[in-house]
């Protein structure tokens, strides 16, 4: 216990030597680009917490440490007051002020848009939703509630149903023969290029086929056996070069994040790459 | 009354933006909803707020485990909220936009909040590497057709799959990785997305009627919060 | 031997030694440590980037389908760029805006730029000051170009703003009034810009675009988001999003018909190609990390099994 707890300090103070050189020596960098000292401290501070805050999160990788619990509880507390912060000025000093309230909309300086009464009603709502935070009269916020459930049906179940059903099944008759000029052309013509009559009609099949076996297989009213079971199989094949897919698409969305990240140590923070 | 208008409201809510869609005089209702709704986000903006300064603040005050890290959630949720709201070093003062460059603020989001998030998703590059190695197997033969699905989508999104295979014939060209890449993409990734689509599209319309028509009330709760 | 060539010769041999003495290990059935996987990650993209490794990238059809919409349209054309990401998917989603405000500007089209996301406020405005007032510093904000911000409402506003843009915007994110800029004269709603293109990935993203907006409003839609999102979006590819930029290759490929078309800009950054050398090697890694994983499990596993 004495040991880790040397360790630990060893390390605390290693953090804060690093720290303060990365500082000087980031602020001496900037200076030499012909920043003024004031602007270069503070570019140097602010570059170096960046990177800091970066190793912090790393860390992580080889074991949770209070470096990384820092970081992440700083996160929490810093991305609540952004959400908070943006919200307040685009849409209730935005949107709100502006229609109940000349003064206010003067002192804001946003343009008064007239006194519109309906507009108290998302005011009420809205203190009436952080009554959440009380035991006693929590239950008041259900209105609200019911109105963001309410708006968020009644959007949803329209655009979905356009977008998402009708669309989706309207798009999905495309046509089984392409550039039909019969069977001689097409096997006189054959061949495996992607722009290929072959390949494209290959590509409509399964467009076809692959979405009601895919259907199919979700629908569990019916036991999956015979031509329907057979069906499900080719579905689930379907939706297994889907998830495959998926999965290929995935690990470069993250190697992405991490590329950008330690990009910004190497060119940012360390100066190794241009 | 702590149950039926919320469920009334949610009727008489979802059925106008529905009917503002079919008839257009009640077009602009429709449209004061939405925006009362976006007013009202931003409320739950402040109660989410709220509720994580009520939440730290007592492990300060409790001084309970960890509350050190606590302190360091409820110091830079004041900070940044106070940069944002008074508009802090903010080169336009109290019209200007909230992040403009060389506000408090600003400099917050670039050097603290960004660091911080995108190092968190970074992480995530380490996980799946590591998923890789250890849990993705070909034991059956849907597995092995996922795996090989992605192989070809992890090779033909890079330049090493032109390199490995650019040799082929343009009259084979679907066989070259980057080319069956992306008709995977456009053909069976296509299709099975679609399917998926369809069913969730499905699953939405007839979630939103049950709310509307007050047959679902879970998100009410229970009645003895 | 150029410095990229020397770099890539490099990776691979630390690599491939790497991967070699994992294959050995793990045959013998010994525990791999999961750092040591990390480790391997970490210098596979490390490496390259040290090296500076890039390779040359061609638009598929998709990424070019968004490409062709900005140039053929004509000169003066209304695009609305939104900004629907954060700091989380910034690196493989703000070359794309990056690169497609270049586009617009330079082909003399009007540009609107907003966000569904708060953060996408703050994306906005940088690309303002990044981009255009470097790049095209004789464009006029309120003339050639205009940043409306964010509204709180996720799809909700895209709801409003299909028919109405002053409904829920009164201003610009400097304050001022949007009639009294030119470049919202005669727009009164969504459907009176010639494209939609929509930056991100997550919720409210290019899928609400689409539902919301695109359908709804009839205009064309095009999408850059994160590619993990990507696979989602094929079906609503080509008939109802005209072209999607899927990850930070879509990004590469859309830098690289760019700088083709577009000499002028020869100069400009391209961090999309840039990441593609880094992103090759890890998924070179990765992709023997399931080869070895799987040899493993069925030699020294069967082994471990008798």
């Amino acid at each position: 216990m004495e040991n880790s707890k040397k360790i630990s300090i060893i390390v605390f103070a290693g953090v804060i030597v690093l720290f303060f050189v990365s500082w000087i020596s980031k602020t001496s960098g900037f200076q030499s680009t012909g920043l003024p000292f004031g602007a270069s401290v503070r570019d140097g501070f602010l570059i170096t917490l960046a990177a800091f805050l970066t190793l912090a999160i790393i860390s992580f990788l080889y074991k949770d440490n209070p470096y990384y619990k820092f970081a992440e509880h700083l996160f929490v507390g810093v991305s609540a007051a952004y959400w908070m912060c943006v919200g307040f000025w685009s849409t209730f000093v935005g949107n709100f002020i502006p229609k109940v309230s000349s003064t206010l909309s003067g002192f804001f300086e946003v343009p008064y848009k007239g006194f519109d009464i309906f507009y108290f009603v998302p005011l009420i709502l809205g203190i009436m939703l952080l009554m959440r935070l009380s035991s006693k009269v929590g239950w008041v916020s259900r209105w609200s509630l019911a109105f963001i459930v309410g708006t968020t049906a009644g959007l949803n179940l329209i655009r979905y149903m356009r977008s998402d059903f009708i669309s989706q099944v309207s798009n999905t008759f495309v046509p089984l023969l392409v550039e039909w000029q019969g069977t001689g052309h097409f096997f006189s013509n054959f061949n495996l290029s992607i722009s290929g009559q072959f390949v494209m009609m290959l590509g409509n099949w399964v467009i076809f086929i692959g979405v009601f076996c895919g259907i199919i297989y979700f629908f569990f009213s019916k036991e999956h056996t015979g031509f329907f079971g057979a069906a499900s199989k080719l579905g689930i094949w379907i939706l297994m070069v889907t998830f495959g897919a998926s999965f290929g698409y995935t690990v470069m969305g993250r190697v992405s994040l991490l590329v950008g990240r330690l990009t910004f140590l190497f060119r940012d923070w360390l100066g190794l790459i241009n | 009354m702590k149950r039926k208008v919320p469920v009334i409201i949610t009727f008489l809510v979802g059925s106008v933006l529905i009917l503002s869609v079919f008839f257009p005089p009640i077009e602009t209702w429709g449209e004061d909803f939405s925006i009362f709704f976006d007013i009202i986000a931003v409320f739950a903006f402040f109660l989410g707020g709220g509720n994580l300064l009520r939440i730290h603040s007592r492990k300060v005050y409790k001084q309970d485990k960890d509350w050190g890290f606590s302190a360091v959630t409820v110091l830079g949720f004041l900070i940044m909220l106070a940069a944002g709201l008074l508009k802090i070093w903010n080169p336009d003062g109290i019209s200007g936009d909230v992040a403009a460059t060389g506000s408090l603020f600003q400099m917050m989001y670039n050097w603290i909040f960004n660091p911080l998030g995108a190092t968190m998703y970074a992480l995530l590059a380490f996980f799946v590497a590591s998923a890789s190695y250890r849990a993705f197997r070909a034991k059956n033969v849907d597995a092995t057709i996922l795996l090989v699905a992605s192989f070809i989508i992890l090779l033909g999104r890079t330049p090493l799959g032109m390199y490995a295979t650019g040799w082929i014939p343009e009259s084979w060209n679907i066989l070259q990785i980057p080319n069956l890449a992306i008709w995977i993409m456009t053909s069976p990734n296509l299709a099975g997305q679609r399917a998926i689509m369809i069913g969730i599209a499905l699953g939405v319309v007839s979630m939103s009627l049950r709310l509307i028509l007050g047959v679902e009330r879970t998100y009410l709760g229970v009645d003895n919060e | 031997m150029s410095n990229s060539n020397i770099g890539l010769v490099i990776s691979l041999l630390i690599i491939g030694a790497g991967l070699v003495w994992l294959l050995i290990r793990s045959l013998q059935g010994k525990e791999v440590e999961r750092r040591i996987i990390f480790l391997f990650i970490g210098l596979s993209v490390s490496v390259p980037l040290l090296f500076n490794i890039t390779f040359s990238e061609k638009a598929t059809p998709i990424v070019r389908a968004v490409f062709d919409k900005i140039e053929n349209l004509p000169e003066g054309s209304r695009i609305l760029l939104s900004f629907d990401y954060g700091p989380t998917m910034a690196p493989e989603v703000e070359p794309m805006s990056d690169v497609m405000i270049r586009h617009v500007l330079a082909k003399g089209h009007k540009l609107y730029l907003m966000g569904l996301w708060a953060t996408g406020q703050s994306l906005g405005s940088a690309a303002v000051e990044r981009i255009i007032k470097n790049d095209f510093p004789n464009m006029v904000d309120g003339v050639d170009y205009v940043n409306i911000g964010y509204k709180a409402g996720n799809q909700g506003v895209l709801n409003v703003i299909v028919t109405d843009f002053r409904k829920l915007y009164s201003t610009d994110v400097n304050g001022r009034d949007l009639d009294s800029l030119p470049i919202f004269n005669d727009i009164k709603s969504l459907k009176d810009m010639d494209l939609l293109i929509s930056v991100g990935g997550g919720f409210p993203g290019v899928k609400e675009w689409v539902q919301f907006a695109g359908d709804p409003g009839n205009v064309p839609t095009a999408g850059g988001c994160a590619a993990v999102s990507a696979p989602l979006l094929y079906p609503y590819y080509p008939s109802q999003l005209l072209g999607l930029l899927g990850g930070i290759k879509g990004a590469a490929e859309y830098e690289s018909e760019f700088k083709k078309r577009y000499k002028q800009f020869g100069d400009m950054p391209e961090p999309g190609v840039k990441m593609m050398g880094p992103q090759t090697l890890a998924h070179l890694v990765i992709m023997a990390f399931i080869v070895i994983g799987n040899l493993s499990f069925f030699f020294a596993g069967k082994g471990r099994r008798k």
